[in-house]
């Protein structure tokens, strides 16, 4: 059920917003020990808010619609442990801006969803509480870092979720696991209460069963901010105004270096079949090129790690989270309370980005990282001249199975080579279903557009979806 | 070799982390990867390219210097593993 039919069924009063809850309530019971998708679950909150819901009426567009949302936002009076034993037991005393813009628009919140550690990396393996698996296929990888987003809204516990991306943490996991992700803009959605990863990056946006629904829950997120200074003043499109506008004089460009070596035959005839179906209904496909796309993947793996060294320097054991109470002086304490908080992928982007950002070091990694940032972006330019829209996969392959990749990080950064530029471009992105692998995966095709202009990757992914019927598709589960 | 074993531990003293002999070694290992494989931005000529360090050329935000209602004191301080009521306790630093 999306967002849409469950609010046509409030609004009819065949069902309660209390039933409602209920119903997701018994859901997540009964598929919670495959999917593994919930850190904190708060029965009571939901349930109470649920009559309170029944109780007021409508307040807005998710009255009484239950969600989830990655464990990396800020929520007044739940856990949040950004899958970190360093934040383990962290209580915040506010709600992000998001939080606060779901909730006064009648959402209730369910509870908190498995991440990678601080949103570092690409299979949600990286979280230290528990890994979640991929509804469609036991032992299979949800994708990451919002894996725990990915899996509940797949496996139906609840009916969207929140997420963050750096380098593809929405787009990814939504592919691997046959939803909807989309990462708007940068600056087009407050990051205020998101714990910071790589601050010229991350940004927030929903992951959710269909097209339209991802529209409304973009109409209830985005906007400026006053207690975000990144975020942007201007005015936001009502975004389901835009699905049905049609595709006619819609120029789509496929850039061949995203169709290159590595890329599974089954996601490249997937993706294929997608751009028949944008092609079928009136856009014109051109081939273009974005020549620096082989260098992404190393800028990335500097400048995220950079920010993030900077970033995560506030965890010290003061504040908030753990601590090592047994340190004699407060460098022992820093230095231990670190060591003991951190998990390994953690630690290790903190040393590549402390080394890249070190004296002598600097010119050599940083600097021209972020020099080769600007060829990358600037082959963007070049294509928005000439299409109004990118399309290509999200990752080369379907799902992996855990535990594959463990021991090679290099090997892991490398499939983010499809998602990362749009962050480091600060684009907005989607991931919309396109395809079913012959072993039952799901494959997605990433939809890209120039800076601001989500309405159009909105109507034309929701175009493909009413043609290929894959929003209708769910994965079996006991 | 990009790095070996000396770098990683002055990076990690850097970076305020304790590592075992056993994460330095796995670490000299993974990070020597990852910065030759990085290293292929030296195929490209950037002498007279500009840097981006934020992707909407952002501009500097300000806002009027006024008091506006904060977090309460208890509040800032309730989540923190140890504190008197007053402040947050640390170690002796002097």
């Amino acid at each position: 059920m999306t967002i849409f039919d469950a609010r046509e069924k409030l609004n009819r009063g065949e069902i309660t917003s209390v039933e409602l809850v209920e119903s997701v309530l018994a859901r997540i019971d009964a598929v919670e020990n495959r999917t593994r998708a919930y850190l904190a679950l708060d029965r009571e909150g939901a349930l109470a808010a649920g009559e309170k819901a029944d109780r007021d009426g409508s307040s807005g567009p998710l009255h009484g619609i239950p969600l989830s949302v990655k464990d990396v936002f800020c929520t007044k009076n739940l856990p949040t442990t950004c899958g970190s034993k360093m934040l383990a037991g962290f209580i915040p005393p506010y709600d992000a801006t998001v939080i606060e813009r779901l909730s006064d628009a009648g959402a209730i919140l369910l509870g908190k969803v498995a991440m990678d550690e601080f949103a570092m990396g690409s299979t949600s393996e990286n979280c230290a509480f528990q890994v979640p698996e991929n509804p469609w296929k036991a032992g299979y990888v949800t994708g990451g870092s919002s894996g725990g987003s990915a899996a509940a809204v797949a496996a139906e516990e609840c009916f969207a979720s929140l997420g963050s991306d750096t380098g593809g943490s929405i787009r990814q996991p939504a592919s691997l696991c046959g939803i909807v992700g989309m990462k708007p803009t940068y600056g087009r959605v407050s990051r205020y209460g998101l714990v910071a990863f790589a601050s010229s990056l991350d940004q927030v946006g929903p992951l959710t069963k269909d097209v339209r629904d991802c529209a409304l829950m973009m109409n209830v997120i985005a906007g400026h901010d006053p207690r975000d200074s990144t975020s942007i003043k201007c005015d936001v499109p009502d975004y389901l105004s835009r699905l049905t506008e049609g595709l006619q004089g819609m120029r789509i460009g496929v850039p061949r270096e995203y169709f290159g070596q590595g890329l599974d035959p089954e996601v490249d005839k997937a993706v294929r079949d997608g751009i028949a179906m944008l092609a079928d209904a009136g856009a014109e496909i051109i081939d273009v090129t974005l020549p620096h796309t082989e260098y992404c993947v190393a800028v990335y793996y500097l400048i995220a790690p950079a920010e993030a060294s900077s970033n995560l320097s506030r965890f010290d054991g003061v504040r908030f989270g753990h601590r090592d109470i047994h340190a004699d002086s407060l460098i022992d304490m820093y230095r231990s309370t670190r060591s003991q908080g951190f998990g390994d992928e953690v630690k290790r982007r903190i040393l590549i980005g402390t080394y890249a950002l070190s004296a002598g070091y600097y010119d050599a990694y940083y600097k021209k990282a972020s020099q080769v940032r600007t060829l990358i972006k600037d082959d963007f330019t070049r294509a928005f001249e000439q299409c109004d829209l990118l399309v290509s996969p999200v990752t080369p392959t379907p799902a992996w199975k855990i535990g594959e990749n463990a021991d090679d990080p290099l090997a892991l950064y490398l499939s983010d080579i499809l998602t990362i530029s749009a962050n480091l471009a600060g684009i907005p992105a989607l991931s919309v279903p396109c395809g079913i692998s012959q072993n039952g995966l799901p494959i997605g095709m990433q939809m890209q557009a120039a800076h601001f202009n989500e309405g159009t990757l909105l109507k034309a992914a929701w175009n493909l979806e009413m043609q290929n019927g894959l929003n209708l598709k769910k994965p079996t589960l006991p | 070799m990009k790095i070996n074993k000396e770098n990683v531990k002055r990076v990690a003293r850097l970076a305020r982390l304790d590592l075992s002999e056993d994460e330095i070694a796995t670490m000299t290992r993974q990070l020597d990867t990852i910065l030759q494989y990085v290293a292929k931005l030296d195929e490209l000529d950037t002498k007279d390219v500009a840097v981006t360090t934020h992707p909407q050329n952002a501009v500097n935000t300000f806002r009027n210097d006024e008091a506006r209602p904060s977090l309460p004191r208890d509040k800032a301080l309730a989540a923190s593993p140890l504190q008197n009521g007053e402040a947050f306790v640390v170690p002796k630093v002097i």
